[in-house]
């Protein structure tokens, strides 16, 4: 790391320098437009995100305001067509292991069993067997699927697949983890437990985690930070520290405070709705 | 006692034993109507042999062995067409269903001969290739390829977007995905792609030998048809069938066998 020169391009002031020294990711000026024969739709105007180590960011929004699109061009995956990405000292070009990933849809390799699943990133790393053993051992504990390591993913139930995917992106040990509705397709029971385990995954591992999310509730019980995106054309409409005790149990969703929070960020979201109707 | 209502449930299950029991006796009406007609004396035997006719050929031919010979050399041209079919149409079918240039350079020609009528090919084949082995094995060849290259590039075109980026994300390079995602996501439902041409080349079989050989099954088949011994051909024909299938549910076991974690198998 020392002496590496900064390979970013486009850096325009010394304010900016200054942030992405602090943070983990920085994106600025984040466009998307999509080109097809009736004409350009912009699917994402202007998003600046900006997340420091062992944040817990989740980014809220309307159903199909890009809030999924604007987490796969972080990850690499879909093309931006404009904007600013660094990832610690590098910008982002492409999808690497250094940004692992954990998505709505059931990913694991449905060949490989649940321990091997967890061992795909290591193997491509070419790690030694042994280091893999532990880690595996370590991610099967913390996800507490040891007694289904022999298993094949049809044999799991939703929730225990996106445990495993999530192992399966740890192991890999990323800078960044990103989840795109990890929970979407789960019941409400099952949803509920793995926003527990997360919360605690993240304590233990301290992880850098940004969470797409339409379900506000789970945003505010799990992040340290929302940003909250606005309807298409779309922008980052506000940006909400959680202040929120560090351990939170489900009961925290109870509180006085946390339902004052859930409220403040589900008017935010209704906001467009309104001023559309008023339109 | 079975009610008519049960049976008439959109989508619900019916007792396997019952399903049996439906399975075998059309089966059995099948073969007692033929009985009927054709020892009830209603149509002539040169049109129809007995069940005792074609049975008592089916035992002759086995217990002296002379049907060996053919089916030796049908499974030998079906193996050589098929093996080479497998071995062109594989590959290129997983480089249709991965790039796109792939799929604009191959994919149009191959719909294009792929609604060829095989037969068709049959008289060029043989002034091409005579009719030797390899006239047979190049029916056999020109009937599965065209149709197997399409269905293994949609097998690949089914596997999740998601899947890919997965692994992507976990640091896998473009090599790493076509080998180690791409092929054997698709291995099981290939297998079962394969389970079909098999039956494509039973058929192509038939064709070849019908018009272009000296031995094998469909040769005897149309060797009878010249001293219309009737239940020769109806013999050639359950000799043909019953291969057929045992064919298709060995490849069946195979794929439960090979790919215990397939969604759906088992």
């Amino acid at each position: 790391m020392f002496g590496k020169k900064k390979t970013v391009p486009t850096l325009e002031s010394k304010v900016l320098e200054a942030r992405v020294a602090n943070s983990k990711i920085y994106a600025e000026g984040i466009r998307k437009v999509y080109s097809s024969k009736k004409g350009e739709t912009v699917a994402i105007e202007d998003a600046s995100i900006e997340i420091l180590e062992n944040e817990f960011i989740s980014i809220v929004g309307p159903s199909g305001c890009g809030k999924s699109t604007l987490l796969r061009i972080l990850g690499g995956l879909d093309e931006v067509s404009g904007g600013t990405m660094i990832i610690g000292d590098r910008p982002i070009e492409g999808p690497g292991a250094d940004r692992g990933m954990v998505f709505q849809s059931y990913t694991l390799f449905p060949w490989l069993t649940v321990e091997d699943n967890i061992r795909v990133g290591l193997k491509i790393k070419k790690m030694p067997k042994k280091e893999q053993d532990g880690i595996v051992e370590r991610y099967l504990e913390i996800i507490k699927l040891s007694a289904f390591r022999k298993s094949y993913p049809k044999e799991l139930s939703g929730g225990m697949k996106q445990r495993v995917a999530i192992a399966r992106a740890l192991a890999n040990s990323p800078e960044v983890l990103l989840m795109d509705e990890p929970f979407g397709a789960l019941d409400s029971q099952t949803k509920a437990e793995m926003q527990v385990l997360m919360r605690e995954i993240w304590k233990t591992e301290r992880t850098t985690i940004i969470f797409i999310t339409h379900d506000i509730e789970e945003a505010v019980f799990l992040s340290t930070r929302i940003y909250v995106m606005s309807d298409r054309p779309s922008v980052i409409k506000a940006n909400i520290p959680i202040y929120l005790p560090y351990e939170r149990k489900l009961e925290l969703k109870d509180t006085a405070e946390f339902i004052a929070l859930r409220r403040k960020i589900t008017a935010m979201l209704h906001e467009d709705k309104e001023q559309e109707i008023m339109a | 006692m079975i009610h008519l209502k049960n049976l008439f449930r959109i989508r619900k299950g019916i007792s396997p034993v019952l399903y049996n029991i439906l399975a075998l006796s059309v089966f059995a009406l099948v073969i007692g109507v033929w009985w009927v007609l054709s020892e009830g004396g209603f149509v002539d035997k040169i049109f129809l042999p007995t069940p005792r006719a074609v049975l008592k050929y089916l035992i002759e031919v086995f217990t002296t062995g002379e049907i060996f010979s053919d089916i030796g050399i049908s499974f030998y041209r079906i193996f050589m067409g098929f093996i080479i079919a497998v071995i062109i149409g594989v590959p290129l079918g997983v480089l249709i269903g991965t790039f796109n240039f792939a799929e604009g350079l191959f994919q149009p020609i191959t719909e294009f001969i792929r609604y060829m009528p095989v037969p068709a090919f049959v008289p060029l084949i043989m002034v091409w290739c005579g009719i030797n082995e390899t006239a047979k094995i190049m029916v056999i060849l020109i009937g599965t390829l065209f149709q197997l290259i399409p269905m293994v590039a949609d097998n690949v075109r089914s596997v999740p977007d998601d899947l890919i980026s997965a692994v992507y994300t976990l640091g896998a390079n473009k090599r790493t995905v076509i080998l180690k995602v791409i092929i054997p996501a698709i291995a099981p439902r290939t297998m079962d792609t394969l389970r079909v041409m098999m039956g494509w080349a039973w058929t192509y079989l038939t064709v070849a030998e019908l018009v272009a050989a000296n031995s094998g099954l469909g040769y005897n088949i149309l060797k009878a048809q010249r001293f219309l011994k009737t239940d020769v051909i109806f013999g050639g024909i359950l000799i043909i069938g019953v291969l057929g299938l045992i064919m298709d549910r060995l490849f069946a076991l195979l794929n439960r066998k090979m790919f215990p974690w397939a969604e759906g198998g088992e």
